[in-house]
């Protein structure tokens, strides 16, 4: 077994795990303010259709929340066995980092949760409200120390080498390092579409079975309306990371761009097989000089290939093909959001085809933040921390026969709870707010009563 | 005066870790103790750790946590000897976690598959923990006998956390169950007694170290206050279960206060046994801690926040409290 085998499945394994894991704080992440919306609409009005739809969208909540928190201990136990090299190198910058997301985020929102799904009885309404919006807080905090952390691994700034021993010089240029307010930015909005898609796709299928149900209508619009308000933000923001990316990670953008030698008034390939052996794209379809123009905002601009940064390069041919899928899904949920919209217009109902469309769009949010990830993190490669540290040397010790076996125990367990998962909300959505008539809260919240 | 910051993260270390034992530890005997119960009985105690065990369960990764930011270099030692364990532990913890998700909402079969599964995972997460309690106190020697020895904490550990969860459904359930949970707490202490006794005649015999340490006149005599503690702890237990049961008494409260302190006494006994050790008599805590810098960082955030939590905590567990009756949704 030798050392690139090894590294192998460290990465596989721990990659498995991360994007097992991001799916669900993907939807807990917008779903927590989604909630807050229902909450405190039903708070407002008294609408026992607000409140159906509150106690709908908790259950969907508690079980993705679930998810969420499961598959992310692993990781904090991950982090030390696949990566000691991780914290040797840069634990005194990554440590505080990931303390302050439990500290601040991981006891609000666990603790909060608890009341949000089974005190609605047993605290004033006030109480219940903020306890929703603490969760929803508690959410959007862990994805601020995580994403600070992450950016600071793509572009570090703030650390000083003491003796040897790399520490935070200034934290404040740590945390807001250059690409974490892009990262974080697009990462919230790939949340709100992910979670709008989720609410209008479930509740379309909910549709497609009961046409009449008031809320599941109610839910759809306002799942197509943020989807449709958010997608062209995405976009805008998504150009902003690139030309941020452009500046600090310029051989990321080569491989995402397939550029294989450095030019002036590149071509933008819109599809090709990256070839890596012979450093060239075969059936190239290209758009003269587009390339400099997207990327420079200069038709004639110099665009480096990854020739300039050769060895440090990332592998083209996966992050060329994600960037695509992450573009396409992305361009595709903004179509049908804007259909939606058209469709739902002045309170029409919705047509079935569109109702299928949108269930079929349910989970779209996971194809394009996955294929994301997957850009932004094999893009940094060779690099675990840009010019700090190479993923290489970060591997641990643990032998290829254990990797080999938790690897294939996880994949188990991963696929039986992902199988039941979208079993559970594929029911729970089909079901609608009947199971919840006005005026009783989550049954579960009666489950427990003095 | 400077602080001796490595010393104070042991500290924080440890008691999250005690917390995480005691708290999860209640929710996850709970778990193990769902087949002695009948359907209506196990909704009432699923009920009664509902709001909680998320929370309860965020306190092992603030000990992981602090492990890997105050003692990285621990951290990749410690969890690479444990890796399998580890592992093991992680899939019961997920499977019981989402199973009691997942079993609110199935129906049938389903439903069954689930609280089966609530039940594997509860037990095989304790089990994982016992076990990696024998190998870690053991320094990670190889050799059979060792690994018998961690398969005995290992079934102890799920004893001390039967003891827990029954102490609690004694505190949060009244009737039927509240009686079963009585009886199941004197097994639990049974399980408990040889674990602590195993560990506690195994230590100062592998371990030159730990000999010295409770052995050496003169401190061995206040020292021997702690096993005393403890077995005054079991016995209040044993009595109060008994009370309770012949109705002599309605304090509730007395055998899970109980199992506490014995859980509290005999990790007290522990950090004594490894301090200033954290890998035994292999690395100290100042040897394995990061650079004062970044532990400076996090106390200062910790001191802030700690206390909002133990706040709220506190709060949830007031609203909360009382007894548990049978859900509605039947």
């Amino acid at each position: 077994m030798d050392g690139s085998e090894a590294l192998f499945l460290a990465r596989a394994q721990f990659g498995l795990n991360i994007g097992f894991h991001i799916l669900f704080p993907t939807i807990t992440l917008a779903l927590a303010w989604l909630l807050v919306f229902f909450r405190v609409r039903y708070a407002q009005t008294r609408d026992p259709d607000w409140l159906a739809t509150y106690t709908l969208w908790v259950k969907v909540f508690a079980l993705t929340f679930a998810m969420g928190v499961v598959s992310g201990i692993v990781m904090s136990f991950q982090f030390g066995t696949n990566w000691p090299g991780f914290m040797r190198a840069v634990g005194n910058v990554a440590g505080p980092l990931l303390a302050y997301e439990v500290l601040t985020a991981f006891f609000l929102e666990a603790t909060f949760l608890g009341v949000m799904l089974f005190g609605m009885n047993r605290v004033p309404s006030w109480l219940h409200v903020l306890s929703t919006v603490l969760v929803a807080v508690g959410t959007s905090l862990s994805a601020f120390w995580i994403l600070a952390l992450n950016s600071w691994m793509q572009t570090p700034a703030g650390h000083v080498f003491e003796e040897g021993v790399l520490i935070a010089g200034d934290w404040i240029e740590v945390i807001f390092n250059p690409s974490f307010p892009y990262r974080f930015t697009h990462m919230m909005i790939a949340s709100g579409l992910t979670a709008a898609f989720v609410v209008a796709g479930l509740s379309a299928w909910r549709l497609l079975r009961a046409p009449d149900d008031r809320a599941a209508r109610r839910t759809l619009r306002v799942g197509v309306v943020v989807a449709a308000v958010l997608a062209p933000v995405q976009i805008l923001v998504g150009d902003l990371h690139g030309l941020n990316t452009l500046k600090h990670q310029p051989a990321k953008i080569a491989g995402i761009e397939a550029i294989w030698k450095t030019e002036r008034g590149a071509p933008l390939v819109l599809f090709a097989i990256p070839d890596a052996q012979q450093q060239r794209n075969r059936w190239a379809i290209e758009v003269p000089k587009l390339g400099s123009l997207i990327l420079a905002h200069d038709a004639d601009a110099e665009i480096k290939g990854i020739d300039a940064f050769a060895p440090d390069a990332p592998p083209v041919a996966p992050i060329f093909f994600a960037f695509r899928i992450m573009v396409g899904v992305g361009v595709a949920m903004l179509a049908l959001a804007w259909s939606g919209l058209w469709w739902l217009r002045g309170g029409r109902a919705a047509p079935r085809w569109l109702l299928w469309a949108f269930a079929g769009f349910t989970f779209s949010g996971w194809i394009a933040t996955l294929a994301g990830w997957i850009v932004t993190e094999i893009g940094r490669q060779p690099w675990l921390v840009t010019g700090v540290l190479r993923t290489a040397d970060a591997v641990g010790a643990i032998s290829g026969a254990q990797l080999g076996a938790s690897l294939t125990a996880y994949v188990l367990t991963y696929a039986l709870m992902l199988v039941a998962y979208v079993v559970v909300l594929t029911h729970l959505a089909g079901a609608g707010t009947a199971g919840a008539p006005a005026g009783v809260a989550d049954t579960r919240a009666e489950a427990v009563h003095a | 005066m400077s602080l001796d910051l490595p010393l104070v993260f042991t500290v924080l270390m440890g008691v999250s870790i005690l917390a995480y034992v005691v708290l999860d530890g209640y929710d996850l005997g709970v778990g193990m103790l769902m087949p002695a119960a009948d359907a209506a009985q196990q909704e009432t105690m699923v009920a009664s750790i509902g709001p909680f065990w998320d929370a309860n369960e965020t306190w092992l990764v603030l000990g992981v946590g602090i492990l890997l930011v105050a003692f990285p270099v621990a951290h990749g030692f410690v969890l690479g000897y444990l890796y399998l364990p580890v592992v093991a532990m992680l899939i019961g913890l997920m499977l019981r976690g989402v199973a009691f998700e997942f079993r609110i909402k199935a129906v049938g079969w389903h439903r069954e598959l689930w609280n089966w599964l609530f039940w594997f995972g509860s037990f095989l997460a304790s089990f994982a923990q016992g076990f990696m309690l024998g190998r870690y106190i053991t320094g990670f020697e190889a050799g059979f006998d060792y690994f018998l020895f961690s398969v005995m904490t290992g079934a102890s550990v799920c004893g001390g956390y039967v003891l827990l969860g029954a102490t609690w459904l004694v505190l949060r359930t009244d009737g039927a169950l509240h009686d079963k949970a009585l009886a199941w707490a004197r097994w639990g202490l049974l399980w408990i007694a040889l674990g602590v006794a195993l560990v506690s005649l195994a230590t100062p015999l592998l371990s030159e170290t730990v000999r010295h340490k409770w052995f050496d006149f003169p401190a061995t005599a206040p020292l021997m206050l702690l096993p005393l503690a403890t077995g005054a702890a079991w016995l209040w237990v044993w009595v109060a279960t008994g009370r309770l049961k012949r109705k002599a008494i309605a304090a509730d409260w007395a055998p899970f206060a109980g199992a506490v302190a014995i859980f509290t006494l005999a990790f007290a006994g522990l950090a004594y046994s490894l301090f200033p050790y954290i890998v035994m008599d292999k690395l100290t805590i100042w040897r394995a801690a990061a650079h004062p810098s970044s532990l400076k960082v996090v106390l200062a955030g910790a001191l802030v926040v700690l206390p909002l939590i133990l706040a709220y905590t506190f709060v949830s567990y007031r609203i909360f409290r009382g007894k548990v009756s049978a859900p509605l949704y039947h």
